[in-house]
């Protein structure tokens, strides 16, 4: 069976690779389309993504990323597409935010504390959409759009002064109450004058070992894992379908409750209208990048984290920034694209495989029958 | 009319397959029509004017027949009335009996098959390949089926198709063809040659015939089942009861068979039992403890084994490796985990230890359930249920689409553990099945338990007619004219 393994590991590298060269190709012809010369922009992009400073950009960057990815992967994993990670983490870093401004405590108490209170308003928030797909069959899907738009709203209005916002006079800025300098998470320093890389990175690591091992060694995960790949499988199986959807939002919104965390507790120290955007929706690229599994997670937060880079550079040397963008969607639809046909492929082909040696089995068998 | 028999994984549906173009074969030569063909793909196939019915229909549920009969085919008659009319014409003239406007939801497995049958005319074809075309079928559709595909011949069309059950082929075909491991064993004519003697073909040794076993019923009651009644609302939002005061007790060492048509309620009585759905009243009580509200873990844990109908629906996971499908349904129970924690290592022990104890041929338990054929997914499935000493076996067709050979094994499997104590609760459409494995029969119909019957003395006939509701209480034989063995 060593052989099968092998192939297996092939084809999961084959798939993402093929992606990528199929975006760049893609990319190349886009710029060419619009006169500029593709080559050039690439080079740029791998020299400036690189450099050292820019390597602790990619680092600060992916920590966010990543957390955002293993968010959504939680939901593709039992085929829930918990598109509201985007409204869960940033209306849980607003409050854990204001929370840690209202509050004077130790470090070792405070950290924890601002965490906890963001892990689980992310919690409440996305088990709205579990609760409402539970009892009333609204679709994951359609709730958690609807409620990326109230936490915006939300926030909007409670990011006031006199609410939970403070009017900064010298700039004219609303924002959550500074967090006290002893909540400020540590940080690892870098050589030189380099800024250094946010301490949080060292929570995604954990965060990625604890995805690993619930999903892949515990009962619990594998009760999850069988509800993602058959329901009714699962339902006859004894799985509480309905308890099983609740939970994963739950932990879904959980872990989309900490990918604010790393800005606030290691960058901004508050929450500003132009707080980081999106970020949900980046996770979903990356979990699709990294088929779900925290190692390629890892990788395509990575990826992600050294395009934006270059996209910055770009700018400077005469190209727009947005090739950067049409690169991404490239690669998301390239990816989502090249699983497919290589997980077909890996199906045909074992079941080809299996076929060929149970007939060799066979032949062997009957030679020994003639034989005797 | 040309029947292919074998055992699961003998590589009858591989043949099929590559005469209908979705496999290359790797040597070798078919010939169509008196000329050397090479069929790449199906569009090949139906161009050539072969056409193929699965095994699982290939029908979009919520367009109506002729929409799924046109669809693909939009070119050969548009799909407007010139298509309607021709859709009618092949109905008539094969006596199909097809509604053109009906939506497939609404159809029972039989109309749907007559709608496979019917798009695959519509494309031309004067090849039609069958795969295993009446096991989902109850006994009478069976028979219409095979009138069907007598009118086909009988207009010089040629019919291929793949059975388990002997009966039906030496009844219907014209010629037999026997495989075996991937290779042809036999060609043989029906009148020349006997269901036993096919069988020992198939499995290329002779067959443990079914005997009749002492009985092992003890008076211990295991599972009571009580006015258990179960409403279900339909798609026009009325409710319509679906279990009607359903009795029935099992004792340990018991097998009780159910009888009946399918889609009588036989699905939602197991379903109620496993508690994957709630009843509306009535008890459901295990060994002494009331379960009727209970969750299916528990009753898992309780010691229920389970042989779902529809293994690829609700036993397997396919996507997943054969030894995460045995930890499957058991995965708060050892081997599979300690605590709260998974144990691979015990699992895949294990899972080597069913593959070789019940004859699962695979070329090892790290490939996918899907690669394995139907005989061998499901002796995975009753191994795997066996392994954790259930108390209470719930078998839904266990055999159904399984060949003979593992057919007998399963058999074997469920006496044996019904000699240690084993309770069964048996469903099945096979009629011999059912007489043959059960201790105390009884017949379904509309929900509700109309007939109970003495296996030992009942005949396939009388319980048919009890099926259809033309007889109810318990089914005497008649002690004149002994009733026509099957």
């Amino acid at each position: 069976m060593k052989k099968f393994d092998k192939e297996r590991v092939l084809l999961a590298i084959a798939a993402p690779a093929l992606a990528l060269v199929a975006a760049f190709t893609v990319t190349a012809l886009v710029l060419l389309a619009t006169g500029k010369e593709p080559l050039n922009a690439f080079g740029v992009m791998f020299e400036y993504g690189s450099k050292a400073d820019s390597q602790v950009y990619i680092l600060n960057k992916a920590t966010t990323y990543y957390l955002a990815g293993l968010a959504v992967a939680i939901g593709f994993r039992m085929n829930l597409f918990n598109i509201g990670v985007d409204g869960q983490y940033r209306l849980s870093a607003f409050i854990a935010a204001a929370a840690g401004g209202a509050m004077n405590l130790p470090g070792l108490v405070q950290i924890p504390l601002i965490i906890l209170v963001a892990m689980l308003v992310g919690a409440m928030w996305a088990s709205i959409t579990g609760l409402l797909k539970v009892y009333r069959g609204v679709s994951e899907v359609i709730s958690t759009i609807m409620l990326n738009s109230l936490a915006t709203a939300l926030i909007s209005y409670l990011l006031v002064d006199g609410r939970l916002g403070v009017l900064d006079s010298d700039t004219n800025i609303v924002s959550t109450e500074p967090l006290p300098e002893s909540s400020h998470f540590f940080t690892i320093p870098t050589c030189g004058d380099l800024d250094p890389i946010w301490g949080f990175l060292v929570v995604a690591v954990l965060a990625g070992c604890a995805f690993w091992f619930v999903l892949g060694r515990t009962r619990f995960g594998f009760d999850l894992r069988s509800v993602g790949r058959s329901e009714p499988a699962a339902q006859a199986s004894g799985v509480g379908v309905k308890r099983m959807i609740v939970t994963s939002m739950v932990l879904s919104g959980a872990m989309a409750g900490l990918v604010g965390m790393p800005t606030v507790l290691n960058d901004t120290h508050q929450f500003t209208a132009d707080f980081p955007l999106g970020v949900g929706f980046t996770g979903i690229a990356v979990a699709l990048l990294g088929r779900n599994h925290p190692v390629g997670i890892a990788l395509g937060a990575l990826l992600w984290g050294f395009l934006e880079r270059g996209a910055n550079r770009l700018e400077f040397e005469g190209y727009d920034k947005e090739i950067v963008g049409v690169m991404q969607g490239v690669i998301v639809l390239c990816v989502v694209i090249a699983y497919e046909l290589v997980r077909r492929f890996g199906i045909k082909r074992q079941q080809q495989r299996v076929g060929a040696e149970l007939a060799q089995q066979a032949v062997n068998l009957t030679r020994r029958e003639v034989a005797q | 009319m040309h029947a292919l028999v074998g055992e699961n994984g003998a590589g009858k549906s591989t043949l099929m397959k590559i005469l209908y173009g979705m496999q290359r074969p790797d040597e070798g030569t078919i010939a169509l029509h008196g000329e050397e063909v090479e069929l790449h793909s199906p569009a090949d196939a139906i161009a050539r004017r072969v056409g193929m019915v699965h095994q699982h229909f290939m029908l979009a549920d919520y367009l109506t027949v002729l929409e799924n009969i046109v669809l693909g085919a939009e070119r050969l008659h548009g799909i407007g009335a010139r298509a309607r009319a021709r859709v009618r014409e092949i109905s008539e003239a094969y006596g199909l009996g097809v509604r053109p406007d009906a939506l497939v939801e609404d159809l029972g497995v039989a109309d749907r098959q007559r709608v496979e049958i019917l798009k695959v005319l519509y494309r031309g074809a004067r090849v039609l390949i069958l795969d295993e075309p009446t096991a989902v079928l109850a006994p009478q559709e069976v028979d219409a089926l095979f009138d069907n595909l007598r009118e086909l011949t009988a207009e010089g069309l040629t019919v291929i198709f793949i059975s388990h059950k002997l009966g039906e082929v030496l009844s219907v075909a014209d010629d037999i063809t026997v495989i075996r491991r991937g290779t042809t064993v036999a060609s043989v004519e029906p009148s020349r040659t006997t269901a036993k003697r096919l069988a020992e073909l198939m499995v290329g040794s002779e067959l443990p015939s079914p005997q009749t076993c002492q009985s092992t019923v003890t008076d211990v009651e295991l599972l009571r089942v009580a006015d258990l009644r179960l409403s279900v609302v339909d798609a026009d939002g009325v409710s319509r009861p679906v279990l009607d005061d359903i009795d029935l007790t099992i004792r340990k060492g018991e097998v009780l068979g159910i009888a009946g048509v399918e889609g009588n309620g036989q699905a939602e009585l197991v379903e109620a039992i496993m508690g994957m759905r709630d009843p509306d009243g009535g008890t459901i009580t295990l060994d002494v403890r009331d379960i009727s509200h209970a969750p299916t873990r528990a009753r898992r844990e309780g010691g229920i084994g389970y042989i779902p109908e529809d293994r690829h629906r609700h036993a397997l996971l396919l996507e997943a490796p054969l030894w995460e499908n045995r930890i499957l349904g058991h995965v708060t129970e050892a081997p599979n985990s300690r605590g709260w924690l998974l144990d691979p290592k015990a699992a895949r022990r294990d899972t080597e230890r069913i593959v070789a104890e019940y004859d699962v041929r695979t070329p090892g338990i790290e490939v996918t359930a899907a690669s394995l054929s139907g005989g061998n997914q499901q002796k995975l499935i009753v191994g795997r249920e066996m392994s954790h000493l259930p108390k209470l076996l719930i078998a839904a067709h266990p055999t159904r689409g399984v060949d003979v050979g593992a057919q007998a094994q399963i058999w074997d499997q469920i006496r044996a553990a019904r000699g240690e104590g084993l309770a069964v609760l048996l469903i099945s459409a096979d009629l011999d099945e059912l007489i043959g494995l059960s201790d105390t029969l009884r017949v379904m119909y509309r929900g509700r338990l109309v007939a109970d019957a003495d296996p030992a003395s009942i005949t396939p006939e009388e319980l048919g007619s009890a099926m259809t509701g033309a007889a109810s209480g318990h089914l005497e034989h008649p002690t004149d004219g002994p009733g026509e063995g099957r």
